[in-house]
C-alpha cells in the first residue's frame, strides 16, 4: 500500500490570499464613469446652404468668456435658463416669439401630436470655461428630461427614466426631440 | 467547592485561522467584481464638474479617454495639456489616437466605441473645441463628457 500522503501545510494561504487581495486593492478603481452623453454632428458640407430656419424657432444661448449667459437677446443667469428653455420649446400659449408646432402623427402616443420646431443655438467663447459650458448642457438636457417626464406621466403614467418599452421610448423622443445645434467654432466678441 | 477551586485554571484554546483564507478570497472575489483596472496614469490634474443630467458610461471596453487638464508636475507649467493613454498630445494627434482605438476592438464594436472627455472645470473651452473638431473630422461622433454626480444642496 502507498504510503499516507502527508497533509499539505494550508497556513501560508492567508498570506497568499493577502497577497492577491492587496495586489487588487491598488491596480483597480472603484469609481463608475458617468456623464452627460452627447452626439457630434458630421463635418459641414460646405456647398451646402444652410437650411432656412425662422427666426422665432431659434432660441440663441450664448457664452462669453467671462462666463456671462444671454439667452434670446437678454442677459440671463444659469438658473433660468431651464425654465426660459422648457417655455420656449413649450409654448403653450403660442405666444408669437417663442417656437412654432407641426403635427406629427405618433400612433403610440394616440394621434397626432403637437411637436416643436424649436432650436437651441449654443454658441460658446473659445474663453469659456468648460465648468460653465458643463452647467449649460446640463441646464438644457434637464429642460428637455422635464418636458419628456412631464409627456410621459401624462400618456403612461410614469416617469421617461422608468420606461422600458422601446417603442415608447421612441415616441417620446420623436415627441419632444433634443434640438440643440451647437455653431461652428468662431470668435465671439 | 473543592471542585471548582481545587484545580489549576485550564488555557484557553488558540483560535482557530483555518478559515482565514476563505474570508481573504471572499474580499478578493468582492474587488475583483466591483471594482475595474486602472487604464493608465494621470499626467494631468482632473477634476470632474458636476451636473445632474448623467447617464452612466455602458461597456468600458468600448470607450477611448481624452484627459485634459494642467500637467501635475509643477515644472510643466499650468497651460493645459492633452493626455492620450500615457503620454501628453496635441490636438493634431488625436486621429491618429482614434484609428487605433478602432483598430484594437472588434470589426462589429467599432461603431459603438465612446469618447469620454475628462477635462477638468478650469480648462478653456477653445482646447475642448479642437479637440471636438478633430474628432468630428474623423467620425468619432459619440461623446460623453465626464462628469460627477451633483449633490444636491438643501
Amino acid at each position: 500500500m502507498a504510503k499516507k500522503c502527508p497533509e499539505i501545510n494550508a497556513g501560508s494561504m492567508a498570506d497568499i490570499s493577502f497577497l492577491l487581495l492587496i495586489f487588487f486593492l491598488t491596480a483597480t478603481t472603484m469609481d463608475v464613469d458617468t456623464g452627460i452623453a452627447r452626439r457630434l454632428p458630421p463635418p459641414l458640407d460646405p456647398t451646402q446652404e444652410p437650411p432656412d430656419i425662422k427666426k422665432r424657432n431659434i432660441l440663441d444661448v450664448f457664452v462669453n468668456k467671462n462666463n456671462r449667459l444671454m439667452v434670446g437677446g437678454r442677459p440671463c443667469d444659469i438658473s433660468q435658463l431651464k425654465e426660459k428653455t422648457i417655455e420656449f420649446i413649450a409654448n403653450p400659449t403660442n405666444y408669437e416669439h417663442y417656437s412654432e408646432k407641426r403635427e406629427v402623427e405618433i400612433p403610440e402616443l394616440g394621434g397626432t401630436m403637437q411637436v416643436s420646431r424649436g432650436i437651441i443655438s449654443l454658441k460658446n467663447d473659445r474663453g469659456t470655461a468648460y465648468d460653465m459650458y458643463i452647467q449649460v448642457q446640463n441646464e438644457l438636457a434637464s429642460a428637455v428630461d422635464q418636458l419628456r417626464d412631464e409627456l410621459c406621466k401624462e400618456k403612461f403614467g410614469v416617469n421617461f427614466v422608468d420606461l422600458k418599452d422601446e417603442e415608447k421610448i421612441k415616441a417620446i423622443q420623436k415627441a419632444v426631440p433634443v434640438a440643440i445645434s451647437e455653431a461652428e467654432p468662431e470668435e465671439i466678441k | 467547592m473543592s471542585k471548582f477551586t481545587g484545580k489549576k485554571q485550564k488555557e484557553v484554546p488558540a483560535i482557530s485561522t483555518g478559515s482565514m483564507p476563505d474570508i481573504i478570497f471572499m474580499l478578493i472575489f468582492f474587488f475583483m467584481v466591483s471594482t475595474t483596472m486602472r487604464q493608465n496614469t494621470l499626467l494631468v490634474k482632473i477634476s470632474a464638474p458636476e451636473a445632474t443630467q448623467i447617464a452612466k458610461l455602458e461597456r468600458k471596453s468600448l470607450v477611448s479617454f481624452i484627459y485634459m487638464g494642467q500637467p501635475t508636475q509643477k515644472q510643466l507649467g499650468t497651460e493645459t495639456r492633452i493626455q492620450l493613454n500615457d503620454q501628453f498630445a496635441t490636438p493634431q494627434d488625436i486621429p491618429e489616437y482614434i484609428a487605433m482605438e478602432r483598430e484594437s476592438r472588434d470589426e462589429a464594436d467599432r461603431k459603438l466605441l465612446t469618447t469620454s472627455l475628462k477635462v477638468d472645470k478650469d480648462v478653456k473651452m477653445g482646447i475642448v473645441t479642437d479637440v471636438k473638431q478633430e474628432l468630428r473630422k474623423v467620425g468619432a461622433f459619440k461623446i460623453n463628457y465626464s462628469t460627477r454626480k451633483k449633490v444636491e444642496k438643501e
